[in-house]
C-alpha cells in the first residue's frame, strides 16, 4: 500500500509539471503578437509603436523563452501568476472571489445527480431489456443528448415568460441569506445535475449489469433469495465502487457543464471567469485558469483513485 | 511463405466461424439488429436521416440560410416559414438544414481524426513497449489531465473561430481517450499466440501491427468512434454557443443559440426552441446508436443473464 501511493503521489509531479509547459506553450503559439492582441488586434496600424514596445517589455516577452517559462513555473510553485490584463488585479485574488459560487454549484449537481441516478440504474440493471430498462436507457441517453446551455435558455426563458423572473446578478451566501441563494442557485443545479445524473445513471446500469454476471450473485439466486435481496444486498454494494470513482472520472464533464451553465445564468463564478478572460484575451488569467483546472483535476482523480485502492481488497498495489 | 501460411490460417478461422454461426445476408443483419436492439436501430435511422438532410439541404431547403429578409423579421412559424425566423429575417428551417451539415462534419471529422491517432499511437506504443511506451505514457497522462471542453476551449481561443480550428480543437483531447483504451487493447491482443507465429515465421513489425494488431483492436476503435461522434456534435455546439467555434455567418446549430439569440427568445421562443431540438436530436440518435453497438460489440456484455 505505501509503495503504491508513494507510486502514485510521485507520478503526479512530472503530469503536473508537463501540464504547466503545456499551458504555457499553448499560450505561446498564439499566431500574432500577444502584445498586438491585448491592443485590440488586427488593426496593427492604428498602434503606437513605443506602447506596443512598452507593453512587450511588461509581459516579458522580450526575454528568452527558456527565461519566460522559468518565470511562469516560479509564479506556478507559488500559486502567483501574475494580475488580470483587464481588470490590473492579481489573477488569484479575482478567482478566490468566484471560486465559492463554483463549488457550491458542483457539489449541489454532484449531490443531485446522485440520488437520481443510482436508483435508476439499478433499476434499468434489474430488469434488463424491458420497457423499463429502455424507458431509463432513453431518458439518461437523452439526459445526455440535450446541450446543457439549451436547457439553462429554455429555464430562463420560461421563467423570464410565466413568473417574469429574472436571474439575481449577485452572489448571496447560502450562510447568510439562504433563500436568496437557494433562489439563485436551483436553476443552474438543476441543470448541471441533469446532465450528470445521466451519465452516472449510465454507468451504475452498465456496472450492475456486470455485476449481476459474477457468480457470488448466481450463488445468492441459488440460495432462494428474493430479488430485492440480491440486487440491493449483493449487488448493489459491490457496484458502488465504480460509481463512486465515477464521481471523480466524471468530474469533466462537471467543469465543462460549469463553464457552460454559468454563462447561461450570467453567474459569476470560475467558468463564466475563464469564458470572459478568452473572449477579452486575458491571457494570464487564461493561462492560469487552465493550469489551475488540471491541477484540482489531478488532484481529485488521484484521492478518488486512493480511495478506491483503499475499499477494494481485490486491487493490488504494485 | 509468410503470406501464405498467414493466408491459410485467415481461411481455417473463417471456416470455423462460418460453420458456428451461419452467414448473414446483409438484409437479415439488418433485421436482426432491428429486432435484438431497437433502440439503436431507432438511433441508426435518426443518423440516416440526418446524412439525407445534409446531403440534399440546397434542394431541400426553403430559403437561403444566409440572407436575410428585413421585411419577415421574427416572423412566427407560418405555413411560409415552418420554424419561423430569426433577427435577420432569416428562414430557421433552412439554417438548421444546412447546420445539419457543420455538425455532421464536424462530429466525423473531429472524432474520426482523434481516433484514428490515438489508434495509430496506442497499437504503437503497446508493441514497442518499455521506454516508449512509458514516455507516451505520460505524456497522454499530461493531456487527460485537462478536461476535454476545457482544453477544446483553450485551443479553440487560441486558433480562432473557424471550423477547421473548431474540428482540431475537438479533436485533440480525444487522442489521448483513444490512446488509452486502444493501448490496452493492443496489450492483451499482442500476447496471443497468433501474434507470437506471425513473429516467429519472421514477419516484420510494420506487417504484425498493421495485419494482426490493429484488425483486433477494431472493435474497441469503432465502439470509441461512435461514443465519441455524439460528444464532439455537443462539444461543437457549445463551442459554437461559447463563441468560439464557427464564425458568424456560417449556419452551425450552437451558434444559432448564442450572442444575443437568447435575449431575442423573449418575444420569439422559436429562435432558441428549434436548433435546441436539432443539437438535442442529432446527438440522441449518435449515442443510442453508439450504446446498441457497445452492448452488441462488447463480449463481457453479450451473454445474457
Amino acid at each position: 500500500m505505501r509503495t503504491y501511493l508513494l507510486k502514485r503521489l510521485l507520478l503526479v509531479i512530472p503530469t503536473l509539471f508537463g501540464a504547466a509547459a503545456l499551458v504555457f506553450l499553448i499560450m505561446r503559439v498564439i499566431p500574432g503578437d500577444v502584445a498586438l492582441l491585448i491592443f485590440g488586434g488586427d488593426q496593427a496600424g492604428h498602434i503606437d509603436p513605443k506602447q506596443l514596445a512598452a507593453m512587450r517589455d511588461r509581459l516579458g516577452l522580450n526575454d528568452p523563452l527558456i527565461v519566460q517559462f522559468g518565470r511562469w513555473l516560479w509564479g506556478v510553485l507559488r500559486f502567483d501568476f501574475g494580475a488580470s490584463l483587464w481588470t490590473g488585479r492579481p489573477v488569484m485574488e479575482e478567482l478566490l472571489i468566484r471560486l465559492p459560487l463554483s463549488l457550491e454549484l458542483a457539489l449541489l449537481a454532484t449531490l443531485v445527480s446522485v440520488v437520481i441516478s443510482i436508483p435508476l440504474g439499478m433499476l434499468a440493471a434489474a430488469r434488463q431489456d424491458t420497457w423499463v430498462d429502455y424507458a431509463v436507457r432513453v431518458i439518461s441517453i437523452g439526459g445526455l443528448a440535450i446541450p446543457s446551455f439549451w436547457v439553462g435558455i429554455l429555464c430562463i426563458l420560461l421563467l423570464v415568460i410565466f413568473f417574469g423572473w429574472g436571474p439575481p446578478l449577485e452572489f448571496a451566501s447560502p450562510w447568510t441569506d439562504p433563500w436568496a441563494n437557494f433562489q439563485m442557485m436551483v436553476w443552474p443545479v438543476l441543470t448541471v445535475g441533469y446532465r450528470y445524473a445521466a451519465v452516472t445513471t449510465r454507468m451504475t446500469r452498465s456496472t450492475m449489469l456486470e455485476v449481476l454476471r459474477e457468480d457470488y450473485i448466481r450463488t445468492a439466486w441459488a440460495k432462494g433469495l428474493q430479488e430485492r435481496a440480491v440486487v440491493i444486498r449483493h449487488a448493489l454494494k459491490n457496484s458502488m465502487l465504480p460509481v463512486v470513482t465515477l464521481i471523480g472520472t466524471e468530474l469533466a464533464f462537471l467543469i465543462g457543464g460549469l463553464v457552460v451553465t454559468e454563462t447561461v445564468f450570467t453567474l459569476n463564478g470560475v467558468g463564466r471567469f475563464l469564458v470572459d478572460a478568452v473572449a477579452h484575451r486575458d491571457y494570464p488569467v487564461v493561462q492560469a485558469l487552465i493550469f489551475l483546472t488540471a491541477l484540482g483535476f489531478v488532484v481529485i482523480n488521484l484521492l478518488v483513485d486512493l480511495t478506491y485502492a483503499w475499499f477494494d481488497p481485490r486491487i493490488r498495489y504494485r | 511463405m509468410a503470406t501464405t501460411e498467414a493466408a491459410d490460417a485467415t481461411l481455417a478461422h473463417a471456416q470455423a466461424t462460418a460453420r458456428l454461426a451461419p452467414k448473414l445476408t446483409v438484409r437479415e443483419e439488418i433485421a436482426k439488429f432491428v429486432s435484438t436492439k431497437p433502440l439503436g436501430a431507432a438511433g441508426a435511422a435518426i443518423i440516416l436521416g440526418m446524412l439525407f438532410v445534409a446531403c440534399f439541404a440546397r434542394a431541400m431547403a426553403p430559403y437561403d440560410p444566409y440572407v436575410g429578409d428585413y421585411g419577415q423579421q421574427f416572423a412566427r412559424p407560418s405555413a411560409e416559414h415552418w420554424f419561423g425566423t430569426d433577427e435577420f429575417g432569416r428562414d430557421i428551417l433552412s439554417r438548421i438544414m444546412y447546420g445539419a451539415r457543420i455538425a455532421l462534419f464536424v462530429g466525423f471529422a473531429a472524432s474520426f481524426a482523434g481516433c484514428t491517432i490515438g489508434l495509430l499511437l496506442g497499437v504503437f506504443s503497446a508493441y514497442v513497449g518499455g521506454r516508449v511506451d512509458l514516455l507516451m505514457e505520460r505524456v497522454m497522462d499530461i493531456l487527460l489531465a485537462f478536461p476535454q471542453l476545457i482544453l477544446a476551449l483553450a485551443i479553440a481561443s487560441i486558433m480562432g473561430p473557424a471550423v477547421q480550428n473548431v474540428v482540431i480543437a475537438i479533436a485533440i483531447p480525444i487522442i489521448p481517450r483513444a490512446a488509452r483504451v486502444v493501448r490496452a487493447a493492443a496489450l492483451s491482443v499482442k500476447e496471443f499466440p497468433y501474434v507470437e507465429a506471425a513473429q516467429a515465421l519472421g514477419a516484420k513489425r510494420r506487417r504484425i501491427i498493421l495485419q494482426h494488431i490493429i484488425p483486433n483492436t477494431m472493435a474497441p476503435y469503432i465502439i470509441l468512434l461512435t461514443a465519441q461522434l455524439g460528444g464532439a456534435i455537443l462539444a461543437e455546439a457549445a463551442l459554437s454557443y461559447l463563441g468560439l467555434g464557427t464564425a458568424e455567418p456560417t449556419p452551425s446549430w450552437g451558434l444559432m443559440l448564442s450572442g444575443s439569440a437568447p435575449s431575442y427568445a423573449e418575444k420569439a421562443p422559436w429562435i432558441a426552441l428549434f436548433p435546441g431540438i436539432a443539437i438535442s436530436l442529432g446527438v440522441f440518435g449518435f449515442n443510442l446508436f453508439g450504446d446498441s453497438l457497445r452492448d452488441a460489440l462488447d463480449p463481457k456484455l453479450r451473454q445474457k443473464r
